[in-house]
């Protein structure tokens, strides 16, 4: 038995703040899922199926929000799932709404993922002291920081090429009315900037974000009602321990099975040339090269080399995070939905002033927790032969 | 849509777990049991999905080191829900309905007693209106069932039977953290705890874990003579707000009935009620006859581990499948304050299309 | 004894809200002793005031002033109250439809016993002295017909200031949650080890590498470590880094080197701190050794260990411990 194609045919985004102020976390959730809806041409009644996601409950001492939320979005009267797989959650979750679509259970479905940062303070809640272990944990910097030692120590990849990233991400961000930090950044100013964790500079971090981003996904006979539908062709989920003996931290085994999963189900066999935009889950800037190895867009410990020659800009031979990526927004929870949602406004042309030209099939990537948990798909413009 | 159908369970549930609120410790002979049920090893596993919650634990990402129990390097295919492990296996039905998977394994876990269950779950309510007055979760049982005694839509004899009922059954439960049956009179005469609930009306604070185990089609009929093939499963919610919905039903869990075509023929329902006048309500918003047998486990009045409570509902009514002691069963999962979201999965001894 | 160690630990953040234009709305009102409900599309009054209309989804524009009296429509008696309710000792949650509204909202009713409390009482509310904004400017209800004759009614009795400027647009609400922590059992032995300044791992059965600490189940194989392994406290940085970031709840002073060290003899790394070398010179392969502190501070903890410091010899080769990165 095959998937029942299926397409996304809205994208609605917040503006990504350090502070919405403006609104609740209801008023968070409807301003993304109101433009989705729009975008989509349907009102909420119309939805079979509402699937949230968002990363721990402690960002906003809601314990499951999804319940309280039911009404405000819309899901009292209908089914509501909550997703929950760390960083990676807004990638899952688009995942577990396509599959309801794709398992012919449901024709129309809403997804929508958030995060409410400025409720509390990510660093606190993610490095809460656990008894009788060493409390040197400090946030996702401090955990991430020594693996990226790592990576630069294997490559031997030149120091700039984390300040290169983050200039580039920076400067895509001035195109996406919808970012974060909308700032143009050179090279010299990220190297410059505070050093954070040690390797990993105060300007290569991503900031802590409010935001929201909700997707409408549609089956095959709604899809092919919709102007410019961004078809699924393929999803893929894979999770490894957080530690174990021996186990790659700089290039996970989860991650490069997905991939493989991944271009395997999309009839991918050359992920550089066939993939014309990537949406790449880069909360620090050394992500870029590391995720392109173990993606297999380049070998093991030349990923920085397509950093270094410019190939990863908007118009380089893989334009990844043209959006601004997380370096420029991150609302942790929305972040891996934000990146499936890039992915499918490249496909459908609609993504404004970052769209890269001609994009036939886009990439979207999250990952989450100790780099363990891994969500992606691929959209393109055609539909799936099945 | 595939045939698919539950052929293994298993479970531990306790009063207070000695052991670290992550429970890998708690689900590696969990997992243990279900291999040696099916004949399969972790190869054979072609998805894994969990239900749990941060707050239980009082950490976040606490599921992330529960998937240890799993052994997860060559990496899996997997996911989470926050929610009542009920909710992973419809994600995991899901799944296997793609065609991308054909088996499954899903669990739940959680350590109720590690903080103040009742108070804890107060941060599941309107964060602005609610939880700043702490409601305890048992507060907010007492007012629906207050509200339905005062409509004279049960009484506290009714509640004090179905607490009845389920002690007695319990005592063949070897899980049940809470057994022994008395009488109506006697439970009446125990003191109100929660005006106009008494303790037994309401589900104990209970530590535990289970898993289930999925196959579709031949994988199943490999495992076992009698699969519990699962011929509806679908899930509702409600609004949580009490200003705005009627707490003496539930309707989400009517709809649910009814988008798996109602529950007629039905001989044994596990209800996950964790106060006794919530298995009175659910029996009639899912339309179960007077003649079902509920919750012959001893039901969730007598064991209800937090996040696995619903999933072990139907591990329980897939057994009387199994063992050929039903041909029709019904199962419940709830989440969320007095009956708000719910989930119904019918199975059946025999494949759709047999006669 | 417990198989298991436990040790208290607490959550606690003071959660700051901003509650947009409708919660907005509700809480000024309380503030000013008004309670503020909204009329629905299906013509039903409700307080508080839902943000989105339940049926049309439109955001709630139609208020309703109430007034602060009302109906009991149930009610239960908190006979052991928890930490954080409208009282630490034995009061009524109740729900109670305002004068004005058609459905009830929950709060405390501040009676003292239950038969002072019947569906249909009539209460009034009782006010916050000095409001603070939240639902708590609502202290509870009381029976209507007790208490002193205090300002009942702000609405009529003083001048609204409700302006959009003068409103609330944020709450604070503290989440303090207790819990007891349990390290599980295999963990539990390693830190009933290192209280008697012993480093402990246990060997997978399956796979035969050394955990440390040892691991109620072998992450590759699924199974518990056994077989205990007495480890050195000597060993090489495999990887690190310098934390230079100060945060809410930070135990160490920061610039600080958070380093993951490879035991001699165990197959995974610890996560400790590097001292006695400056923070600049500390490199991938750097031995080092545990610097314990006085045993009469021991506990059940790795913080027994100080930290770790430079043995003085030769860097280990890369080749020892690319394998652990």
């Amino acid at each position: 038995m095959a998937k029942i194609p299926a397409a996304v045919i809205g994208v609605g985004q917040t503006h990504y703040r350090a502070k919405r102020e403006d609104v609740s976390m209801a008023g968070l959730c409807r301003e993304a899922m109101d433009r989705a809806l729009e975008d989509a041409g349907l009102g909420l009644d119309e939805v079979d199926a509402i699937v949230v996601g968002k990363a721990p409950d402690l960002f906003e001492g809601v314990m499951m929000p999804e319940l309280y939320l039911a009404e405000a979005l819309g899901a009292a009267g209908k089914p509501l799932l909550r997703v929950h797989t760390a960083g990676s959650v807004g990638g899952s979750t688009a995942i577990v709404a396509a599959s309801l679509v794709q398992a012919g259970v449901h024709r129309k479905v809403l997804t929508v993922s958030f995060e409410k940062q400025s409720e509390s303070n990510a660093m606190w809640a993610l490095s809460v002291p656990v008894p009788f272990v060493m409390p040197v944990h400090a946030g996702a910097g401090g955990y991430f920081a020594p693996h990226v030692r790592s990576y630069i120590r294997r490559s031997g990849a030149p120091t700039h090429i984390g300040a290169m990233v983050a200039a580039k991400d920076r400067t895509n961000a001035l195109r996406n009315p919808y970012a974060h930090l909308r700032e143009e950044k050179t090279v010299e100013q990220v190297l410059s900037s505070t050093m954070l964790w040690d390797p990993i500079r105060y300007d290569e971090t991503c900031p802590s974000s409010d935001g929201a981003c909700a997707l409408v996904i549609a089956s095959d006979d709604v899809a092919q009602g919709s102007a410019d539908p961004a078809w699924i062709h393929g999803t893929v989920m894979r999770s490894e321990p957080t530690t174990a003996a021996e186990r790659d931290q700089v290039n996970p085994q989860a991650g490069r099975d997905a991939a493989a999963a991944l271009w395997k189900q999309a009839g991918i066999t050359d992920p550089a040339a066939e993939i014309d935009a990537a949406e790449i889950y880069v909360p620090f800037s050394w992500f870029e090269p590391m995720w392109l190895e173990n993606l297999g867009f380049a070998d093991e410990g030349e990923g920085w080399r397509l950093t270094e020659a410019g190939e990863t800009g908007i118009d380089g031979r893989i334009p990844v995070n043209c959006s601004g990526g997380v370096l420029s927004s991150n609302p942790i929870g929305a972040s891996g939905m934000i990146r499936f949602g890039e992915a499918a406004l490249q496909v459908r042309g609609a993504a404004g002033d970052h769209q890269v030209d001609g994009v036939r099939r886009a990439l979207g990537h999250a990952y989450g927790g100790g780099s363990q948990f891994f969500s992606m798909w691929v959209l393109g413009v055609d539909r799936p032969a099945n | 849509m595939r045939d698919v159908a539950v052929v293994g369970f298993a479970q531990r549930q306790m009063q207070d777990y000695d052991g670290s609120p992550q429970c890998a410790e708690l689900l590696v002979p969990v997992f243990a049991e279900c291999y040696e049920q099916t004949g399969w090893t972790k190869k054979d596993v072609g998805f894994w999905c969990s239900g749990s919650s941060d707050y239980l634990a009082g950490r976040a990402f606490s599921f992330v080191s529960a998937i240890d129990s799993i052994g997860v390097l060559p990496p899996v295919n997997e996911s989470h829900v926050e929610m009542d492990a009920a909710w992973a296996l419809y994600e995991a039905w899901l799944k296997i309905q793609t065609g991308e998977v054909d088996t499954a394994v899903v669990f739940g876990f959680g350590k109720s007693s590690a903080g103040v269950l009742r108070r804890t779950l107060a941060l599941q309510l309107d964060p602005y209106t609610m939880t700043p007055l702490w409601p305890d979760t048992v507060s907010l049982a007492a007012l629906q069932a207050r509200l339905g005694i005062d409509r004279g839509l049960w009484d506290e004899a009714a509640m004090a039977e179905v607490a009845n009922r389920s002690l007695t059954d319990a005592e063949k439960n070897e899980y049940a953290v809470r057994a022994g049956g008395s009488s109506v009179a006697d439970l009446l005469a125990r003191p109100v705890f929660a005006d106009p609930l008494r303790k037994h009306d309401c589900a104990p604070v209970t530590d535990g874990a289970a898993a289930l185990v999925l196959a579709a089609g031949d994988r199943a009929r490999e495992v076992r003579e009698r699969p519990a093939w699962i011929t509806g499963i679908a899930t509702f919610a409600d609004g949580l707000h009490l200003g705005t919905r009627d707490l003496t039903r539930s309707v989400s869990a009517a709809r649910s009935a009814a988008a798996v075509g109602g529950l007629d023929g039905v001989e044994v329902a596990e209800l996950h009620a964790p106060f006794s006048h919530q298995e009175l309500v659910l029996r009639s918003e899912l339309g179960l006859a007077d003649d079902v047998r509920v919750n012959p486990s001893g039901g969730p009045l007598t064991g209800n581990p937090m996040f696995t409570g619903g999933a072990i509902r139907i591990g329980e009514a897939a057994r009387r499948v199994w063992d050929g002691t039903a041909d029709r069963v019904a199962a419940h999962a709830t989440s969320g304050p007095a009956l708000q979201q719910n989930l119904v999965c019918v199975m059946e001894g025999r494949e759709k299309g047999q006669s | 004894m417990s198989r298991t160690l436990q040790a208290p630990v607490t959550v606690a953040f003071d959660y700051t809200r901003s509650v947009g234009p409708v919660l907005g709305r509700f809480f000024t009102g309380l503030q000013e002793r008004r309670i503020v409900g909204a009329r629905l599309s299906d013509g039903r009054v409700v307080a508080p005031p839902p943000e989105f209309d339940p049926v049309t989804h439109a955001p709630t524009t139609d208020f309703v002033d109430l007034g602060d009296t009302g109906t009991v429509t149930s009610w239960t008696w908190v006979s052991e109250p928890v930490a954080g309710q409208p009282f630490d000792r034995p009061f009524a949650f109740a729900l109670v439809t305002p004068e004005g509204a058609t459905e009830p909202m929950l709060h405390a009713l501040d009676v003292a016993s239950p038969e002072e409390v019947a569906t249909g009482l009539r209460v009034r509310a009782r006010w916050a002295e000095e409001p603070k904004g939240g639902i708590t400017d609502l202290v509870c209800w009381e029976p209507a017909a007790s208490g002193p004759d205090a300002p009942r009614s702000g609405a009529a009795d003083r001048a609204v200031g409700g302006t959009e400027d003068a409103g609330v647009t944020g709450i604070v609400t503290p989440v303090s949650l207790d819990y007891t922590y349990a390290a599980s059992p295999e963990e539990s032995s390693f830190f009933r080890a290192l209280a008697e300044g012993r480093i402990i791992g246990q060997r997978c059965p399956a796979c035969g590498k050394v955990y440390v600490p040892p691991r109620p189940a072998c992450p590759v194989d699924g199974v518990p470590t056994e077989e205990e392994v007495e480890l050195s406290d000597t060993g090489t940085v495999t990887t690190f880094c310098v934390v230079n970031v100060p945060f809410l709840g930070q135990r160490i002073t920061p610039p600080y080197v958070s380093a993951y060290v490879l035991l001699d003899g165990a197959d995974i790394a610890i996560q400790h701190l590097i001292l006695d070398i400056p923070a600049e010179e500390v490199r991938m392969g750097l031995r080092v050794r545990a610097v314990w502190k006085p045993r009469a501070e021991w506990g059940t903890t790795i913080e027994n260990i100080s930290h770790f410091a430079p043995t003085g010899e030769p860097d280990a080769d890369y080749e020892t411990y690319q394998h652990h990165l």
